[in-house]
């Protein structure tokens, strides 16, 4: 069987998590703020169009939106992760195994499938019925073609959200027609590098000989070129952390029933996420954990998450675990048998750009140095000889958020309400 | 011992729990949890609260309604609603295919919209949830 895999992302997932509950800001151009009401981290069609772009400082944008009544929110995650974890429980209906790569990007399994455009087309709908969320669904032979797909599935209308790059001669135009800064894992540093060598699109860069690319490029640029060429490089669960975000999911062989167990699980994903994120050197500004139980299976169902956000941006697995582990106890609930969990972080910031906090708990040139410590370990002896053992509790948690909207879906007292 | 793995072997529960069993233990079953009674899609279903009383009897001011956007709606359920952009409790029936809003409350006014004003069905309201002995 021919592996298909589809990547299914919702479109600007803040605003249109935002959207679904205050429909009047539909058809206003509408910007979600980064914590601390910074910067712009999400925008609406009509924000891009009146030039508003990822990363403005709000301070500097400010007048322009008071003038084009710019709807600018507070980053509101409770919400967006719940969403994000409803979003989620509707592609495990549409495929056997989900990887989440961040709050609005997974990818499924679809291969095998007789129709597999129509069976995106009515994942699209049901995802948009159900939740309010509009989504996107690019698929391909691998990760980085279903990535590729994606991006075009958003950026031509006339595709109606769904691009398939699964033929060959379709996906060879479609990569001579990409530049090859579209490329997943291809950063502007990487993209210049190419450049240089006169490689413009992703279709010169799938021409390269492959061992040409890891002498010139490292393994990294073999494998874009591999996977180009529609041959899987990543397994099925390993994703890359991202510009955006960076996750560890799994499914567990045996459900978990025992909170210890779960803690156990979610506190070996979290250092997981601080390798990769070290790795890419970026940070986290906060952390997410979810949990569900087999939709499919027998006995009662549950689907929940957690989240924490730090005082300052993160790579450090000790802070990273303890802030998994009391997201996971926040969501837990005793009595069911959990099939599947994993960490998300999100809003990633690229290391040495982060103004430190008075509130921060740790010496950064120590934990640095454990960290490489812990990662030289790893890599020495195997994942997992060196793990995080105890946790401070010393992290706390707060954020500046001048204009955030209720959480609807997960407080009592912040329901929406409908006029009667 | 530094070498951990995430999933620990689980025969533990086995060994230490068989010396005496609970008569009780083939007539142990889950609590009733009224969430399952209300809420049979968790992905789709979404809580609201109303506001006014221009439903009643149905639905009185302060009532959660248990919104399900997986369902279809059909003809003569209550909805949420969304009409110019503000989120309304209505019943809904089909005239010549179009959909049209009404009250339940004979004593409030009519709900006649303009005729320009764009309507969409947000999700069917399956439950209400009204407290008979308020504690707030």
């Amino acid at each position: 069987m021919r592996p298909l895999i589809a990547l299914s992302d919702g479109n600007c997932f803040y605003v249109s998590c935002e959207r679904v509950f205050d429909p009047r800001q539909e058809g206003r151009p509408t910007v979600v703020l980064s914590s601390n009401d910074g910067n712009i981290i999400a925008r609406s069609p009509e924000a891009k169009a009146i030039g508003l772009k990822m990363g403005d400082p709000y301070f500097k944008v400010r007048e322009l939106c008071a003038r084009e009544r710019v709807v600018a929110l507070s980053s509101n995650y409770v919400l967006y992760g719940d969403m994000s974890r409803r979003v989620n429980a509707v592609y495990e209906r549409f495929a056997p195994d989900v990887v989440i790569y961040s709050i609005d990007e997974s990818f499924l399994d679809f291969s095998g499938l007789a129709d597999p455009v129509g069976h995106a087309r009515t994942l699209r709908a049901t995802v948009r019925q159900w939740t309010g969320i509009p989504t996107c669904v690019g698929l391909g032979p691998t990760k980085t073609l279903a990535k590729v797909a994606n991006h075009l599935a958003k950026r031509t209308p006339s595709l109606e959200g769904v691009c398939d790059l699964s033929d060959s001669d379709v996906r060879a135009a479609a990569l001579d027609n990409l530049p090859v800064g579209d490329v997943w894992g291809v950063g502007p540093a990487y993209a210049a590098r190419l450049t240089g060598m006169g490689v413009t699109t992703a279709g010169q860069l799938r021409d390269l000989d492959p061992r040409q690319a890891r002498t010139m490029l490292s393994v990294v640029g073999e494998r874009l070129v591999l996977e180009l060429r529609a041959q899987s490089c990543l397994a099925w669960e390993e994703v890359p952390a991202g510009r955006k975000g960076c996750a560890v999911t799994r499914s567990f062989g045996q459900p978990i029933t025992a909170l210890d167990d779960l803690l156990q699980a979610v506190a070996s994903f979290a250092s997981r996420v601080g390798e990769k994120l070290r790795r890419n050197g970026v940070l986290a500004p906060r952390l997410s954990v979810f949990m569900h139980t087999n939709p499919f299976g027998a006995g009662p169902h549950h689907s929940a998450s957690g989240a924490v956000t730090f005082v300052e941006a993160t790579a450090d697995s000790t802070v990273l675990v303890a802030g998994a582990r009391q997201a996971a106890r926040q969501a837990w609930r005793d009595g069911y048998r959990y099939s599947k969990a994993g960490v998300i972080c999100e809003g990633l910031v690229p290391a040495g750009q982060v103004q430190a906090s008075l509130l921060a708990p740790k010496d950064p040139v120590r934990s640095e140095r454990l960290m490489a410590a812990l990662d030289a370990s790893n890599r020495r002896f195997g994942r997992g000889s060196v793990v995080i053992g105890a946790t401070t509790g010393r992290t706390r948690w707060t954020q500046k958020a001048e204009w955030r909207t209720p959480r609807y879906t997960t407080r009592l007292d912040e329901v929406p309400v409908a006029r009667a | 011992m530094l070498s951990v793995s995430p999933f620990p072997s689980r025969s533990w529960a086995f060994e230490f729990c068989c010396g005496f069993p609970s008569p009780a233990d083939d007539w142990i079953e889950d609590a009733i949890d009224v969430s399952r009674l209300v809420v049979t899609n968790p992905a789709a279903t979404f809580l609201w609260r109303a506001s006014g009383d221009c439903m009643t009897p149905t639905i009185l001011d302060g009532d959660y309604l248990v919104c399900d956007r997986s369902l279809a709606p059909v003809s003569g359920e209550v909805v949420v609603a969304v009409v110019d952009g503000e989120p309304t409790v209505k019943r809904l029936t089909y005239v010549a295919g179009r959909p049209a809003l009404s009250h339940d409350n004979p004593r409030a006014l009519p709900f006649t919209p303009d005729p320009q004003s764009e309507i969409s069905i947000w999700g069917v309201v399956a439950w209400s949830l009204r407290a008979h002995r308020p504690n707030r």
